[in-house]
């Protein structure tokens, strides 16, 4: 389990508590502001709270060696700009990095990452030539050849169309269909609904609610925390916020 | 693993070294009538400057690759850290103290100029490890340096002193010896154990800073690395040669569409391409006919260099556009 306890960083977290699961999907939602990308963060052992402990299996995440840390967890972040033109089967290669295993199991590994986000025709082409949706999923890739137990990525579902969208959140959700925590910033709420097991609200730098979708995201916390009136419509599984 | 462009690199130098031996303004025909002294010319003057071009080449387009690995632009140079500046100054002050003639007291106190700067650099972002703060840290370092020198050959004591200091500060490597080797091979050597070591965590930063501590990367033992493996190769660059420019700009991008563009794969070829690069523009030096002696090598390659840059910032504004 991945643990953070009255997490405070000063003017961005307030407080926070929560407890993620490996095997399911945990959203993280709010308004701009509210924290989302600095407590996935410091989930990630990224950032130094002011207070407050991260804990994974029990044990403080400052105290794992930085190494070990990034075998374990693998963490996409909100920019996700890379510097040279490299080839998706490179990209994926730099997520075997934390591990020093062989070649062949470097290339087994990232064979299997690609695989997974269906990337196997597109090795060897340039990041230059790829669309926006391949783009994301090369990306991902790179975290899963990693192998890492837990898949931090923020906001990876932004700037998609919605098929792709739809189909990148099932991926997601296979993933920790397969054992992994997935741990996501998410805008749409929509998405979180749907696609999520469990999600955290946040909002100014504290947690708003938790728990299951339906409860998480009900039209009164939505109320409380983005001060809009909504109402869910359609069944669970399928549901589209209305304004 | 060696790649096909390692290996092609290296089969061009073991070509182009004996061929830059027997170049120069006597030249030495192995099959030709015996030439007088011929192996006092090789020995002493040819060998140990061909030495010293390949091992100074072969730093700075590590450097440059490593630079433009770490600060993730292709238009970094080992000149940004204000370290090569700051050396001048250190040996632009030997000139101006009248110890421009004395052979150890030059690169030393261009080594102190470098280890300054190497320090002030660390002092000032060494323990953030970040990457903006290191740059903006080395130019400003280059800005005073650079002062500082204009200020030494403005107060020049003596019109020789005066043309010793802009003389040696267009770099060149005429009339070095074994003594100059001596000195910048096992510096140069520990820049580049360096540079190799911060390779993988340059990789990573492909990725940006976030992502790359993700990985693991530590960024201030990856700066570390970086003011060691630039610091020592400029460093004793500057203290041997003078300051010779654009090599480690130049070289990362002539290699780098032959890699799969990941930096730690730049890395080796830009060192061989560097040491190519310097051995055949020190040649060329050497054999052009300029009245008043040859052409200064660091002339030479700013002369070749700017046009490339300026080749460089034209394909990046089509490429923004």
């Amino acid at each position: 389990m991945l643990e953070a306890l009255g997490l405070i960083i000063a003017g961005r977290l307030n407080g926070v508590t929560a407890q993620l699961h490996p095997g399911r999907v945990t959203a993280i939602c709010g308004p701009n502001g509210a924290g989302k990308s600095t407590l996935l963060s410091a989930l990630a052992g990224l950032l130094a709270p002011d207070s407050g402990i991260v804990t994974l299996l029990s044990k403080p995440l400052d105290q794992i060696a930085p190494q070990e840390r990034a075998c374990r967890i693998g963490y996409l972040p909100q920019s996700a700009q890379v510097a040279w033109n490299i080839s998706v089967r490179t990209l994926a290669g730099l997520g075997r990095m934390p591990h020093r295993t062989s070649a062949a199991e470097n290339a087994r590994a990232v064979d299997e990452a690609l695989g997974l986000m269906q990337l196997e025709d597109l090795a060897d082409r340039a990041l230059s030539e790829l669309s926006g949706g391949e783009r994301a999923r090369a990306l991902i890739a790179r975290v899963l050849a990693t192998q890492p137990h837990w898949i931090l990525a923020d906001e990876p579902l932004a700037a998609l169309d919605l098929a792709h969208q739809q189909a990148l959140a099932a991926r997601l959700q296979t993933l920790a269909a397969q054992g992994r925590g997935v741990v996501v910033v998410v805008h749409d709420l929509a998405l979180a609904m749907n696609h999520a097991d469990h999600v955290i609200v946040l909002d100014k730098g504290r947690v708003a609610a938790t728990g299951a979708p339906e409860k998480a995201l009900s039209e009164h916390v939505i109320a409380d925390v983005w001060g809009l009136q909504t109402r869910w419509l359609g069944d669970p599984g399928h549901r589209a916020l209305a304004l | 693993m060696m790649t096909n462009l390692t290996r092609a690199l290296i089969l061009a130098l073991i070509a182009v070294i004996p061929l830059s031996l027997l170049a120069g303004q006597v030249w030495i025909d192995p099959f030709g009538p015996p030439v007088p002294n011929a192996t006092a010319i090789l020995m002493e003057l040819r060998l140990p400057r061909a030495v010293l071009a390949l091992v100074l080449g072969a730093g700075l387009g590590a450097a440059g690759a490593a630079m433009q690995g770490y600060l993730r632009n292709p238009l970094a140079d080992p000149g940004l850290f204000g370290i090569a500046p700051a050396a001048a100054l250190g040996a632009v002050l030997s000139f101006y103290a009248g110890f421009g003639a004395q052979p150890l007291l030059l690169p030393l106190l261009a080594l102190i100029g470098a280890g300054g700067a190497m320090g002030l650099l660390a002092l000032i972002a060494g323990r953030s490890g970040g990457i903006a703060l290191f740059t903006l840290a080395g130019m400003m370092i280059a800005s005073l340096a650079g002062a500082l020198t204009s200020l030494a050959i403005s107060l020049s004591p003596n019109p020789f002193a005066l043309s010793e200091i802009v003389t040696w500060l267009m770099g060149a490597l005429a009339d070095r010896g074994w003594h100059e080797v001596r000195l910048a091979l096992p510096l140069t050597a520990l820049g580049l154990v360096a540079l190799w070591r911060a390779a993988p965590s340059l990789d990573a930063l492909t990725l940006g800073e976030d992502a790359a501590r993700s990985l693991g990367v530590e960024p201030t033992y990856l700066l570390w690395l970086m003011i060691i493996g630039v610091g020592l190769i400029v460093g004793s660059g500057v203290a041997v040669a003078g300051m010779i420019g654009f090599v480690g700009l130049m070289v990362p991008h002539f290699v780098r569409p032959f890699t799969d563009q990941r930096p730690s794969a730049t890395l080796v070829p830009s060192a061989l391409g560097g040491a190519l690069l310097l051995l055949i523009a020190d040649c060329l030096c050497r054999i052009l006919p300029l009245a008043g002696g040859e052409l200064r090598l660091g002339i030479a390659l700013s002369l070749a260099g700017a046009p490339f840059f300026l080749r460089l910032l034209l394909k990046l504004r089509r490429e923004l556009a």
